[in-house]
């Protein structure tokens, strides 16, 4: 549940990107940094390994200023996608008010997003999260590989979206999908607000 | 007070508080707590629109308030100039100066005007020079900071920079959204969630020109007939309004926008507000933030108003407080409505302090009363009083004929009270009469604060003539209130009355219960028998009727000089009473004649 801290007047959301490993997760963040002005962000951490892969995670604070008097936070997070991260991935998603799912649209990739989805619904199930409570948005990145080699977005819907989720079509480096990604996640995540119950506004 | 007509509207109650003009509101509201002492001169400077006219007109209607006695004059550089140059065509050079003089704070405007105008610069330098060395406050207002005002003089530069120069910026969002909701509440427009940040998130820079822009805002409404939605902000205003950097980002801000002010429980947004407002006004709001944690909503508006109502009664308590000590200026208790009751005391130690109580007169003593069977009870619930028995904090009220010794036992008990001098008690002695005049005076005078806070703090109350109160409802109310702060506390208070509470029709119900809920003893004034010590034996064990002397009239009384007194009662001996006359009212001691014959020429 997004935090809502009345008294501070502070509101605060965190967004975890979830998804295979190379499936273009922090090519979001990466995008997402470059288009926020200075005074909006924090620096982003990014634990890389030498090849450029997700060692840890990568955090991307976004200060979106004063909202109804509130002080307004996104936090964006990335897991590694790599298989054996899995702990990572887990205290990663610890917490999450929102899952960005981003698959991989090769066609060879499928398995892995199947398999990296299933491994996201054990690791909610494991927290105890209902995941049919959980803002959800699925990003089909990478569609802008040759068409023979990517699958459709009504294909993959097909294969990953069984729950009827938002979905988008995305070229990440490009930036094409990121922010209607990030968008719809934001506005998920907190129309989520007004159904949060009195016990969930934290103590100063 | 000022001469020109000042905006009534700017005030610094409406004045909305950023991180960008903070520290200008404060350094504001120090001089109107100590005008002369804190900042001396304060220079505010900002672009147009920024407030800076707000803040110096604040100090005007602020120091109106609370220092009505100190002159405060606010004029622009221009009206100063024109004033001038009248003065000098007029050849009333001298009268203009002492204009100046007599002023204890002088709210200068527009001082960016001085630039090259070297006349008028060692006119102000002198007036500056005047106020200054008199220890007054002077408070300019500039659109740039002093070393930007070109073609000055060097001496008068140093002066103006010589106190304090603080600058207002542009508002931050926060505070333009406080803005924007003040002038769409002040016109009783209604906004949609969402529209008043997205119009404060507009390039424009200053206040003015956001009005402007929520003006556009209204008047569309109007014309649709329907609540605008955030989305439609912009195209309303053209795109000559959108924030600059209009990417993908703002977009998604704005969407996040339109969802926050969505979800949001608007009871708790609104409460926050008045929460950043309340601080912003320099005041602790724990116990607003506490409302915000509640699971329900509660009455918002009553919950502000109660604050705003305690907010203004520390106020008047700060500005009576620091009238009486300095010392007490920006004291946190005047800052905290959950510490009313500490600025209270503070106030009356302080009063205390100035303006002691008088004490009471040392003439009667409890063991000169002769007690009988009739006021025995009466005496004793008197001494149970003072020594605190019982039910400490309930009134004890007192009711008896003329000459039964209300007074004499009002006195006395209240020395008994006060104990001895090292005791640092005080004790509130005072006649019913006496108290509903200084009330009178006070209300009069707006000195009630003051007047009420030098009762409050004593360590008993003891009116001597309840009678006074009757038909007299204003005074019913204040009675009460001190007399409740008496029972809370557990301190004693006594009400003398020549009735009793049933012969009362003209005393207010909360008055009568409270009086009820204490004791109500009856005082029977004693018989000539009685008094001279011709009644019944003493019971035993009651040594306070030991003495079974009659009231003496004065005890160790000096006559006047050359005066003789001849004593009816011999000193330590049996009194001569006469029938059908009060003891205490008579006169026991006469000046013989000579003594009488020189009064009589006096």
């Amino acid at each position: 549940m997004p935090i809502v801290n009345y008294a501070a007047r502070e509101l605060t959301c965190k967004i975890v990107y979830y998804g295979t490993g190379r499936s273009g997760k922090t090519t979001n963040l990466h995008y997402i940094y470059d288009r926020v002005p200075a005074n909006r962000r924090g620096s982003m951490v990014s634990l890389a390994t030498q090849n450029e892969r997700t060692l840890f995670f990568d955090f991307l604070p976004l200060d979106l200023g004063t909202i109804s008097g509130f002080a307004t936070r996104i936090q964006l997070y990335t897991v590694p996608g790599q298989i054996f991260y899995r702990s990572t991935r887990k205290l990663v998603l610890q917490g999450a008010d929102g899952v960005v799912f981003v698959a991989d649209s090769q066609r060879r990739q499928r398995e892995e997003n199947v398999e990296s989805l299933r491994d996201m619904h054990e690791v909610l199930a494991e927290q105890g999260v209902d995941v049919r409570g959980l803002p959800l948005v699925l990003q089909y990145n990478k569609q802008d590989l040759p068409r023979e080699l990517i699958e459709t977005p009504r294909e993959l819907d097909d294969t990953l979206n069984f729950r009827g989720v938002p979905s988008f079509p995305a070229d990440a480096l490009a930036g094409v999908g990121v922010f209607e990604t990030l968008r719809k996640i934001s506005q998920l995540v907190l129309q989520r607000l007004s159904a949060a119950p009195p016990a969930a506004m934290p103590v100063r | 007070m000022s001469e020109s007509i000042l905006d009534p509207h700017l005030r610094f109650d409406t004045f909305v508080v950023g991180a960008a003009n903070r520290l200008a509101a404060s350094a504001a509201r120090a001089v109107v707590d100590a005008p002369g002492t804190a900042y001396n001169p304060l220079f505010v400077f900002g672009g147009a629109g920024l407030g800076k006219t707000h803040l110096l007109t604040a100090i005007a209607h602020a120091m109106a308030e609370r220092h009505p006695d100190m002159p405060t004059r606010y004029i622009t550089l221009d009206d100063f100039a024109d004033e001038l140059d009248a003065a000098i065509r007029g050849s009333q050079a001298d009268a203009f100066k002492r204009r100046y003089q007599d002023i204890g704070v002088l709210l200068l405007d527009d001082v960016q005007g001085l630039s090259g105008r070297r006349e008028m610069q060692s006119e102000i330098l002198r007036v500056f020079n005047v106020l200054q060395g008199a220890g007054r406050q002077i408070v300019m207002g500039s659109d740039r900071a002093p070393a930007d005002i070109r073609d000055v003089d060097q001496r008068l530069l140093n002066r103006l920079s010589g106190g304090l120069t603080v600058d207002i910026g542009p508002p931050d969002q926060e505070a333009r959204t406080e803005l924007l909701r003040r002038f769409a509440s002040t016109r009783r427009i209604t906004f949609g969630g969402g529209v008043l940040e997205q119009l404060a998130r507009s390039p424009l820079g200053n206040v003015r020109e956001l009005q402007g822009a929520l003006n556009q805002l209204v008047a569309h409404q109007a014309v649709a007939g329907a609540l605008l939605a955030p989305n439609e902000v912009w195209q309303v205003l053209g795109t000559a309004q959108l924030p600059q950097r209009a990417d993908e980002f703002e977009s998604f801000l704005q969407d996040v926008v339109t969802s926050v002010a969505a979800s949001v429980e608007a009871w708790r947004t609104h409460l926050t507000a008045r929460i950043a407002w309340w601080s912003g006004q320099g005041f602790r709001t724990a116990v607003l933030e506490r409302a915000l944690e509640l699971p329900e909503a509660p009455d918002v508006e009553e919950l502000d108003s109660s604050f705003a109502a305690v907010a203004d009664r520390l106020r008047t308590l700060e500005g009576v407080a620091i009238r009486v000590d300095r010392s007490l200026t920006g004291h946190a208790a005047f800052r905290d409505p959950e510490r009313l009751r500490e600025a209270e005391t503070l106030l009356a130690h302080a009063v205390a302090a100035a303006e002691p109580l008088p004490p009471p007169d040392n003439r009667w003593q409890l063991t000169d009363l002769v007690r009988t069977a009739g006021n025995r009870a009466a005496i004793q619930a008197v001494a149970d009083l003072v020594e605190q028995h019982g039910e400490v904090g309930t009134p004890l009220f007192v009711h008896g004929k003329s000459g039964a010794g209300k007074t004499h036992v009002a006195h006395a008990a209240a020395r008994v009270l006060l104990g001895d001098e090292d005791s640092g008690k005080r004790v509130a002695i005072v006649s019913g009469a006496a108290w509903l005049d200084e009330l009178l005076v006070a209300m009069h005078a707006g000195q009630l604060e003051r007047w009420r806070a030098r009762y409050r703090l004593a360590d008993a109350l003891v009116v001597d003539g309840f009678q006074a109160f009757d038909r007299q409802t204003r005074a019913h109310d204040e009675l009460l209130a001190l007399g409740q702060i008496y029972s809370d506390a557990g301190r004693p208070v006594l009400l003398t009355s020549d009735r009793p509470l049933g012969a009362y029709v003209g005393i207010s119900a909360g008055l009568r219960a409270w009086i009820e809920g204490g004791r109500v003893v009856h005082l029977v004034a004693p018989s000539v028998n009685e008094r001279t010590g011709r009644q019944t034996p003493v019971p035993d064990g009651d040594e306070a009727a030991a003495p079974n002397i009659d009231i003496r009239g004065v005890r160790d009384a000096t006559p006047p000089d050359g005066v003789r007194v001849t004593r009816l009662t011999p000193p330590g001996g049996i009194a001569l009473g006469v029938a059908g006359l009060d003891a205490e009212k008579m006169i026991l001691e006469w000046p013989e004649a000579p003594g009488r014959l020189m009064e009589e020429m006096r």
